[in-house]
């Protein structure tokens, strides 16, 4: 019957050696790289590995008694969540705790230390006009003990005062040249400092125009900005601390070659975190620097329409406005045009601190000031022991698949138990590697969203295999039974892998944390299943139709045509079903 | 022994196979009954929600002896629910049990305070917030929302909208069941059971799909031909995939299992066993739907198509004469060798299937051209 026809014609495999050989390249590509980059495993997650847990417990800011609330903290979990897991496949799990705690876990082998300042940095974002800026040192009297810290709370409020009344009026003041180009807003930071801050300092202040003030706060202000060494790192963290949004305060931030410091004074703050809508760190066309794109929120809109269009016409420093968070100045770009929705920060970026501010800006809204009130390791909430039982089950399970592909397929589960190898071996790797790039963690979920891959995968095999049969049966030598069976069975993996990839993509959009590293696990052994059939199981078929071994249907090959039922090429009158008769038993 | 090579064969030939089809109403009746079971049991009985969904309490516990198993062993008598413990630094243990309450939470501590060898107060007891399995959950849901309509569009794209439809029906469906075990048998909700709910869409579909593909494949040019109606094609799709849904189907289920029965069976609740669990239940009526439901579902909707009752008309009448000469109704084929037992297998439910034809209609097309060229 439909047997061995050696040398029949050729029937456009294609090159299958060339897809084995790519795929064999990429294999030893992502190994080294694995070996390369040092990481031979792959990332676990905090149920596999264990980690760091933090507790954090919400404080009662002065001035705003009623803010610890349900909403507030679960907009402040969904904050510290995109902090953490950035690309969302690091795993970290935040959830709240009683009616102020957020719990952090973070899993080992993260980089506990920055995630610790992402988490613990309660960044609280305000942006606030400049008064006064000044180089970092203390600025005449090297004397100053950087002291600080002590009696901010209650210098803030008459510091509130003060600032007010210096309100000298700015919408009188002509404005000062806005050179600007078109530009939104114009170079950050130049380092412009005003010599003798005291003076300007008095004029300038907060846009209130109100009440004269008590000199004293202001010149306490003064003092204390005099006295501020913003190189010392203690001096730095308990500048401004306490003092609330709408007091003026001072500030340490990192001058524009990042390098020295500079301090600052600050009026009230106009906008906070909350009014940003989104930030993206871009490349800008022209020039090819990085910049800090802004989108604010409606109300943040038309408040940051006011405070640029007063600040246009301020001059420098007071021109610019501080982008505060948790008390140091990130940036303090200055304004040359009114903004509303969109502004751009542009300045001494690289593309990391062009992200930084970025995220900053975005993430940065926390609604709610968070002190770290623990950190402590734990244990994987999944014991070793039920993690080994578990992938012992694993393995069974696997077994018994290669058990049930052999009995079936025979000689064929060659072919797939190989494909499920090379499939394997890619997931490994790639997971692997994503690892340190994207902090891929592989935690419980994603290990399931691979076993289960097994049986996508394999459905890949079983469909192609099945078409083959089929051809086989319907007279067909195998070699032009492969070719013409592929076609079909290509199109019938694709569309139903897309939509598996479809899911998986959904989700990963879609959710968080845990649903979407797994999300991110299932779409990409999805891919890979493309991958593995198209470059290895198809071209591996195609190389094994020419063995005699399988090209002769031998009993074992798992393409018997006897065994399959197969009719007679020609002759269709009789069906040929016994003439094999009773030699082979079982065809799985 | 194992006839079950042959039998593929067979089936792809549609001499034999089951008329799943012609039965649907038997099928539909099973789902819909299993679909009412499962609402009423979600209804009475409601789902058994994990710690990460309900909120519950976490206990801290100063240094102990005591070993992890030990404390969740006490903890769970103490709780009656099932408790999550971890070491933290220095032997300190926390204890997580879901769906517990203040006044609860403080028996729960004295006992575990006795059980642990420590001082009530020394353990510090906190109610946790549902928030992290509640936000799992909605975004869970909004991504399926999203999903399924997606699929239906690009369903309804690469097949039809009836198709689209009918996948959509087995999904919902798949979920239904899958919900309504975990309602009946009162397993506990975690994320990991959430996790393998949405594994099942993608596999549900895909099953579904592979179903689909055939049938179209087969129904292509099927005003041109008067030998079978488009059930009748629908379900020799189904027959002729049927080695392939079964040995798909074991294939992905023997894992599961393994996790579900080795793995979690031996060491008892976990999320190994949340996640395989569902998986489990969602694999299972999911290659039962996309043979029983949503591939009868299409021919229902199909059939009501003028095209395709004019077509049934013709098909019959063409019978009908045929029998009149006592013919058989597949006489014209060249290779008429019918096999008595086919007749036997498929019984008298549908002359459907009989046909011993070796092809359908559209496999002619691309005879004869170089193979491989052929879509």
């Amino acid at each position: 019957m439909a047997a061995p026809k050696k040398g029949r014609r050729q029937s456009a495999p294609g090159k299958p050696g060339r897809s084995l050989v790519f795929i064999l390249i990429a294999l030893v590509a992502l190994t080294g790289g694995m070996f390369l980059s040092g990481h031979t495993t792959p990332r676990l997650g905090i149920d596999l590995a264990g980690g760091t847990s933090i507790t954090l417990e919400a404080k009662n800011e002065p001035g705003q008694k009623n803010a610890i609330n349900p909403a507030n903290m679960n907009t402040a979990v969904d904050i510290i969540n995109n902090r953490v897991n950035g690309l969302g496949v690091s795993e970290a799990e935040v959830q709240t705790q009683g009616d102020k705690n957020i719990i952090v876990n973070i899993p080992k082998g993260s980089n506990e230390k920055q995630a610790r300042e992402q988490v613990g940095t309660t960044a609280q974002l305000y942006f606030r006009p400049v008064i006064t800026q000044a180089p970092g040192q203390p600025t005449p009297e090297p004397s100053t003990s950087p002291s600080s810290g002590t009696d901010k709370e209650k210098d803030k409020d008459k510091a509130t005062d003060k600032a007010t009344d210096k309100a000298t009026d700015k919408a009188g003041s002509p404005s000062s040249t806005p050179t600007s180009q078109g530009r939104a807003v114009s170079e950050a930071l130049k380092a412009d400092p005003t010599p003798s801050a005291s003076d300007k300092a008095k004029d300038k202040g907060g846009k209130k125009d109100e009440t004269p003030k008590p000199d004293p706060a202001t010149a306490k202000l003064q003092e204390q900005f005099t006295k501020l060494d913003c190189t010392d790192k203690k001096a730095r963290a308990e500048a401004g601390r306490g003092i609330k949004p709408s007091d003026p305060t001072i500030a340490c931030g990192k001058s524009p070659d990042g390098k020295t410091w500079d301090k600052f004074i600050l009026a009230p703050a106009e906008l906070n975190g909350k009014d940003v809508d989104d930030a993206k760190a871009a490349i800008k066309q022209e020039t090819g620097a990085w910049v800090v794109n802004m989108e604010f929120t409606k109300g943040g809109a038309k408040k940051f329409s006011n405070v640029t269009s007063k600040l246009m016409k301020q001059q420098s420093p007071q021109n610019q406005f501080a982008i505060v968070l948790d008390g140091e100045v990130a940036s303090a770009p200055s304004v040359s045009v009114v903004l509303s929705t969109n502004a751009e920060i542009s300045g001494n970026f690289n593309q990391e601190s062009a992200k930084d501010l970025a995220n900053i800006l975005s993430y940065g809204a926390l609604p709610l000031t968070f002190h770290e009130q623990s950190v402590t390791t734990v244990s994987p909430a999944l014991g070793g022991e039920q993690l080994k039982a578990g992938l012992i089950a694993g393995a069974i399970g696997l077994a018994l698949v290669i058990i049930y592909l052999v009995a079936y397929y025979r000689g064929l589960s060659l072919i797939a138990i190989a494909s499920l190898l090379v499939s394997a071996a890619l997931t490994y790797t790639i997971m692997t590697l994503l690892g340190p790039t994207i902090k891929f963690a592989l935690n419980l979920p994603a290990v399931c969203g691979a076993i289960v891959a097994i049986g996508i995968t394999a459905d890949s095999f079983i469909v192609f295999f099945e078409r083959v049969r089929d051809e086989i049966r319907e007279g067909r030598t195998l070699r032009p039974a492969v070719e013409r069976g592929w076609p079909r069975a290509r199109r019938t993996i694709l569309v139903s892998d897309f939509v598996s990839f479809l899911a998986a993509a959904v989700l990963f959009v879609v959710t968080v944390g845990k649903v979407q590293g797994f999300a991110f696990t299932l779409g990409l052994t999805t891919l890979l299943d493309v991958v593995v059939v198209f470059f290895f199981t198809k071209p591996l078929m195609t190389l094994m139709a020419r063995k005699k071994f399988f090209a002769s249907g031998h009993k074992w090959s798992g393409l018997d045509p006897e065994r399959l039922g197969a009719k007679p090429p020609l002759r269709r009158s009789r069906r040929t079903a016994p003439p094999a008769g009773p030699v082979d038993p079982k065809e799985a | 022994m194992s006839k079950l090579g042959n039998l593929g064969a067979r089936l792809y030939r549609g001499e034999v196979g089951y008329d799943f089809v012609g039965k649907r109403k038997i099928w539909y009746g099973i789902s819909i009954l299993i679909t009412i079971t499962a609402i009423v049991g979600l209804a009475v009985r409601g789902l058994n929600m994990g710690i990460e969904f309900e909120g519950g309490a976490v206990f801290n516990t100063p240094k102990t002896s005591v070993s992890v198993s030990q404390a969740e062993e006490s903890a769970e008598k103490a709780s009656g629910h099932d408790a999550i413990v971890q070491k933290l630094g220095d032997d300190k243990l926390r204890i997580q049990i879901a769906g517990v309450d203040i006044k609860k939470s403080d028996q729960i501590k004295k006992s575990l305070a006795e059980d642990l060898d420590v001082k009530a107060g020394d353990i510090d007891a906190d109610l946790v917030g549902p928030s992290w399995g509640d936000q799992i959950a909605n975004k869970a849901w909004q991504g399926l929302a999203i999903f399924m309509v997606l699929v239906v569009i690009y369903l309804a794209i690469a097949f039809e909208w009836r198709m689209a439809l009918a996948a959509l029906i087995a999904l919902i469906h798949d979920i239904t069941i899958t919900v309504g075990v975990y309602a009946l048998v009162g397993f506990e909700v975690t994320p990991g059971t959430v996790i393998g709910l949405l594994t099942i869409l993608g596999y549900s579909l895909y099953d579904t799909v592979v179903v689909f593909d055939s049938l179209k494949e087969q129904s292509k040019d099927i005003t041109k031909q008067t030998r079978y109606t488009y059930s009748e094609l629908a379900n020799r799709s189904i027959n002729g995939t049927l080695v392939r849904s079964i040995n798909t189907t074991v294939v992905a289920l023997l894992p599961v299992a393994g996790l579900l029965f080795i793995g979690g069976g031996a060491l008892g609740a976990g999320m190994l066993n949340d996640i395989s669990l569902s998986l489990f239940v969602g694999l299972a009526a999911g290659a039962y739907s996309s043979i029983f439901i949503a591939t009868p579902l299409v021919a229902d909707f199909k059939e009501r198509e003028p095209q395709m009752k004019a077509l049934k008309k013709r098909v019959l009448a063409k019978r009908a004469a045929a029998a009149a000469k006592g013919e058989s109704a597949e006489a014209p084929s060249s290779y008429a060798d019918e096999e008595p037992e086919d007749d036997a297998a498929t019984g008298d439910a549908a002359p459907a299937v009989v046909g011993p034809r070796s092809q359908p209609a559209s496999r002619n097309r691309g005879r004869g051209r170089p193979s491989g060229k052929r879509r």
